[in-house]
């Protein structure tokens, strides 16, 4: 057997381009829909937030900046007092189940105590207040995400078996509504017991029970989801729970799971594209051992119905300029479906937490016979620029702040954000995936412009 | 502490940054974290920039909290000087130099030795001041700095034009219809014979600065960015400054009028005879303005005396009020800013102009400011128009804070004569949506709409309207509803009434009505 192409890994200057960690808020204050996320920073965060969810602040979201003033900076103001008043207005407010509190750099660099705050002020409202630090003078975008499903971990319920077996109850019913049509579902409540699945990741709920169902077919069934849609409906963990993470983002919940709630985690390559998918599910089913059925048919047909848009990116090339951590999983699927890719930027590799989509990313590349696309860490973009100039890559993946330039230079790009907050997960959504790489490459054949409009930039290259 | 939703003036560093980008080969090196350089995408998006935006960030990690930052800061700003040789890299703080108390200006004595641009730190303090300070602050420190350098190597011109001429002060970059109004401004005064020297800083080059004195006097058309250049200027060097925003009618004519006084102040001196200011002014607001023929005709009488709401920046704000009520006879019930450094002077402003006056930085103030006056239109920023959405009273865009929608490609100038026909317009339009909407409801058109209560405050209500309480306002024309409704429950409230029944509802018209 011909030795697969090891990848290498490069790490840069981290001079990158990146949402702030804190952006999670926008999509876990909608997820868990009793929660109520107040930002410990200064205005800068603020106005990021704002600047960011765009139209979603103006509907009344359960999510508010506590600013730190100068007072507070040079501690004359006494922080808990401060908390305490603030969230007491929240809670008159808007009355959570949950308030979670993101730390921010602010917090961190002036040392504020908030874990040592949160439990005096949870005692005195009667309300749990979960910390999260987005900790992260080195942490991009998603990973504020990790952070705050890590802190959270910390409050779901001990698993034992009666409580888990009364649960299990609603949590059958509830998904046997989902898969009215399906009639394997029925008869297999036996099997399932043995299963204690949960998974990690926040997805719309649309999605997650797509998952659910996914693995249901294969008489898996996932006994909850952490984050669940309400605070109060965490999943309980505890040893002989398995956990499986359904982004790749999530390492450090992972670590968390596996050594403060003695979970054993299933290492698997993440559910992007009906290979990823399929892969997904067949590690489930391997580590609760049960026969995958039908999977291959089902990946095959998926590709199918996906030819249309295979042919419009078979042999195109991308470039990642990377800020997500989602690129190794996109690049793996785009690679399947034909791109060549030339370098995937990413702002932080756990090569654990990672190893199994690793793997099937250089499986891929070989069944492909694509080479191993070069994988930056910390990437530095105006290098990135520069190599792009070089490479012309097809279309490149970048952030928002680079992508009207390089399209004035005749690049064509995809806002990476997008992969964050479309559905992309599992087979289903294949399609939507799809969808957004082609949309600026069938935009392109469309054009009507006669004109040469190939470079709209004056500015020299090479800046 | 304090909890807050949103805000209208962003922090400090935003203004650096947009008067650094906004200047040609200038380049920002933010002393910040990782994902504080969301400026770039702000600008690359609702600006639609083609070019890379000339900020890069000197990120702030773990590494640097142990070490501080100096090495790191000094490398960024010299790869940044051999790569992209800018004349100037400003150094930005951001909160977190502030927190972290770094010396900065001894890492920029630092790299200039080695590095062949210009390396100046931002001078803004990062708590005390919001984006349009720091962006007035930082203009000035930039042009302070050339034109001093230039005077010590004797290289600035001090002669003026032969002909007269002015600069034009705090045009830049995501500043509201700045582009239009740029182009506007250039064309009203070269109408009238007067050239322009400079645009700063929009697209202006430090290399010129040293002619900024030749022009004859400077302009500054917006109160927020500017002034404190216009004001080192006069001081040191002697240069007269306009700071009236020529914008609406009678602002543009008083605009026009100062620059004839300042020019024909020269008038011994001009080889051709006195311009005639009055007579183009004339011209230009019976024919060219469409504002002053529309405030005579059908359409506007039609406005008398409806009521308005404005928020804003000082500059729009004090202006839009000013056109609304003495240029086309609206009533103008509350007028506010959330410029409250600027509050005396906008005060003055809008004395006697409106019923109520609000300076606040509060965004909750002034929707529930909103919803207690029901006005039939609201003038205001982003944040207005969402509210107005919510108690369904039209609004109109005046001032930032802003959303790509009010970067239009078309010529859309606030400033000068064509200025005021796009005000115009915008008011009318924003009247009229509100009166259509008004008129199919009275004609029963929207009879399934639901009872707005018009309230924004998160109140929870005490008060129980029975269903056929419920729906009786449904059969009064929306717009007097919501005032039928509120003062339905303000009626309850006072006599502690806890359910509305269709007869309390008379007994509380019956007691309001006179
Ligand atoms: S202190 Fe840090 S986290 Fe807070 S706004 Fe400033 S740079 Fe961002």
């Amino acid at each position: 057997m011909k030795t697969l192409e090891i990848p290498t890994f490069e790490c840069e200057t981290g001079n990158y381009h990146t949402f702030c960690p804190i952006s999670c808020v926008a999509w876990l204050y909608q997820k868990i829909e009793d929660s109520f996320f107040l930002v410990v920073g200064t205005k800068t965060r603020g106005y990021f937030l704002q600047n960011a969810l765009g139209v979603m602040i103006f509907a009344e979201p359960r999510y508010a900046m506590a600013e730190s003033e100068e007072g507070d900076i040079s501690a004359q103001l006494n922080d808990q007092k401060e908390l305490e008043r603030i969230c007491l207005r929240v809670k008159d407010d808007r009355n959570p189940s949950v308030i979670i509190w993101i730390g921010t750099r602010t917090t961190e660099i002036i040392k504020m105590d908030l874990e040592g705050i949160a439990p005096k002020l949870e005692k005195q409202l009667g309300i749990p207040i979960v910390v999260a630090r987005a900790n992260g003078l080195d942490h991009a975008f998603t990973q504020g995400e990790d952070t705050a499903l890590a802190a959270t971990t910390h409050r779901c319920p001990e698993y034992n078996h009666r409580t888990t077996n009364q649960q299990k109850g609603d949590v059958v019913k509830h998904i046997v509504v989902d898969v009215v049509s399906d009639d394997k579902s029925l008869d297999e409540g036996g099997k399932s017991n043995r299963c204690n699945l949960v998974l990690f990741g926040s997805l719309p709920s649309s999605v997650a029970s797509q998952s659910n169902l996914e693995s249901r077919r294969q008489s898996v069934s996932v006994s909850g989801w952490l984050p669940s849609q309400r605070y109060t409906e965490l999943p309980a963990l505890g040893e002989g729970v398995y956990v499986c993470g359904v982004n790749p983002f999530l390492s450090r919940t992972a670590t968390t799971l596996m050594r403060r709630r003695k979970c054993q985690l299933v290492g698997a390559p993440f559910p992007i594209g009906p290979d990823g998918t399929r892969a997904w599910i067949e590690k489930i089913c391997l580590v609760f051992d049960v026969k995958p059925d039908g999977l291959e048919e089902r990946e095959n047909q998926i590709w199918k119905n996906l030819s249309d848009y295979l042919d419009i990116i078979t042999g195109k090339s991308v470039f990642s300029m990377g800020d997500n951590l989602l690129e190794i999983s996109l690049a793996r699927f785009l690679i399947r479906c034909g791109m060549v890719v030339y370098e995937v930027g990413i702002p932080y590799m756990d090569r654990r937490y990672q190893a199994a989509e690793l793997l099937l990313l250089q499986h891929t590349c070989e069944k492909m016979k694509k080479p191993m696309p070069r994988i930056v860490e910390k990437p530095d973009n105006y290098s990135q620029v520069q190599r792009m100039h070089e490479l012309q890559p097809d279309l490149a993946i970048t952030g928002m702040a680079h992508a009207n330039p390089l399209e004035a230079r005749d690049i064509d790009t995809k806002w990476s954000v997008e992969f964050t907050f479309a559905q992309i997960h599992g087979s289903v959504n294949a399609r939507d995936a799809l969808e957004l790489v082609t949309r600026p490459l069938r935009r392109k054949s469309d054009s009507v412009l006669g004109l040469d409009c190939r470079s709209l930039s004056r500015q020299t290259v090479d800046v | 502490m304090k909890l807050a939703y949103w805000m209208y003036a962003g922090p400090a560093h935003i203004g650096t940054l947009r008067v650094a980008s906004s200047s040609r080969n200038v380049h920002a090196i933010m002393h910040a974290p990782l994902g504080d350089d969301y400026f770039n995408v702000m600008r690359s998006t609702s600006e639609r920039e083609r070019d890379f935006t000339p900020v890069t960030a000197s990120v702030a990690d773990r590494h640097v909290l142990a070490r501080g930052s100096q090495e790191k800061v000094i490398n960024n700003i010299s790869r940044k000087d051999e790569e992209q040789h800018p004349d100037l890299i400003v150094l930005t703080p951001t909160c977190t130099s502030s927190i972290l108390q770094e010396d900065l200006q001894n890492f920029v004595d630092r790299a200039s030795l080695s590095s062949e641009s210009d390396v100046i730190p931002a001078d803004v303090n990062y708590h005390r001041v919001n984006e349009l300070q720091a962006a007035d602050r930082t203009l000035e420190q930039i042009i302070r700095f050339y034109m001093d350098r230039a005077r010590k190597r004797s290289t600035l011109d001090r002669s003026v034009t032969d002909a007269p001429s002015a600069n034009i002060i705090g045009i830049f970059t995501l500043g509201f219809h700045n582009q239009h109004d740029c182009r506007e401004l250039k064309r009203l005064p070269g109408e009238s014979g007067i050239a322009v020297n400079q645009v700063i800083p929009e697209g202006g080059s430090l290399k010129y600065l040293k002619d900024l004195p030749r022009a004859w006097f400077n302009t500054v058309p917006y109160r927020e960015v500017g002034l404190m250049t216009a004001a080192f200027s006069e001081k040191e060097y002697g240069m007269p400054y306009i700071s009236i925003t020529p914008m609406g009618i009678s602002n543009t004519a008083d605009f026009i009028a100062q620059i004839g006084k300042l020019v024909n102040v020269w008038a011994f001196a001009l080889p051709e005879k006195r311009l005639n200011y009055k007579l183009y002014v004339d011209n230009q607001t019976k024919f060219v303005s469409q504002a002053a023929w529309f405030s005579k005709s059908i359409d506007c009488q039609n406005l008398a005396g409806k009521e308005a709401a404005i928020f804003g920046d000082a500059t729009h704000a004090a202006s839009i009020t000013k056109i609304l009520v003495k240029e086309m006879g609206i009533r103008v019930s509350c007028s506010g800013t959330y410029c409250k450094h600027d509050a005396e002077r906008f005060n003055e402003q809008v004395q006697g102009l409106c019923d109520e006056v609000i300076v606040t930085e509060n965004h909750t103030e002034v929707g529930d400011t909103i919803a207690r006056i029901e006005p039939s239109a609201i003038f205001g920023t982003q944040m207005e128009r969402h509210i107005g959405k919510r108690i369904d009273i039209p609004c109109g865009v005046i001032s930032s804070p802003v959303h790509i929608q009010n970067f239009p490609l078309g010529y859309r100038p606030f400033l000068g004569y064509e200025g005021t026909n796009q005000i115009a317009d915008l008011i009318y339009n924003s009247f009229n949506l509100g009166m259509e909407d008004h008129s199919l409801d009275v004609f029963g058109g929207h009879d399934t709409k639901e009872v707005s209560t018009k309230s924004l405050s998160t109140d929870r209500r005490d008060i129980n309207w029975t269903p056929e309480a419920e729906s009786e306002p449904n059969r009064i024309p929306g717009f007097v509803r919501g005032k039928t409704k509120k003062n339905t429950e303000v009626f309850a409230k006072g006599n502690n009434i806890s359910e509305i029944t269709i007869d309390v509802m008379y007994a509380a018209k019956e007691k309001s009505s006179p």
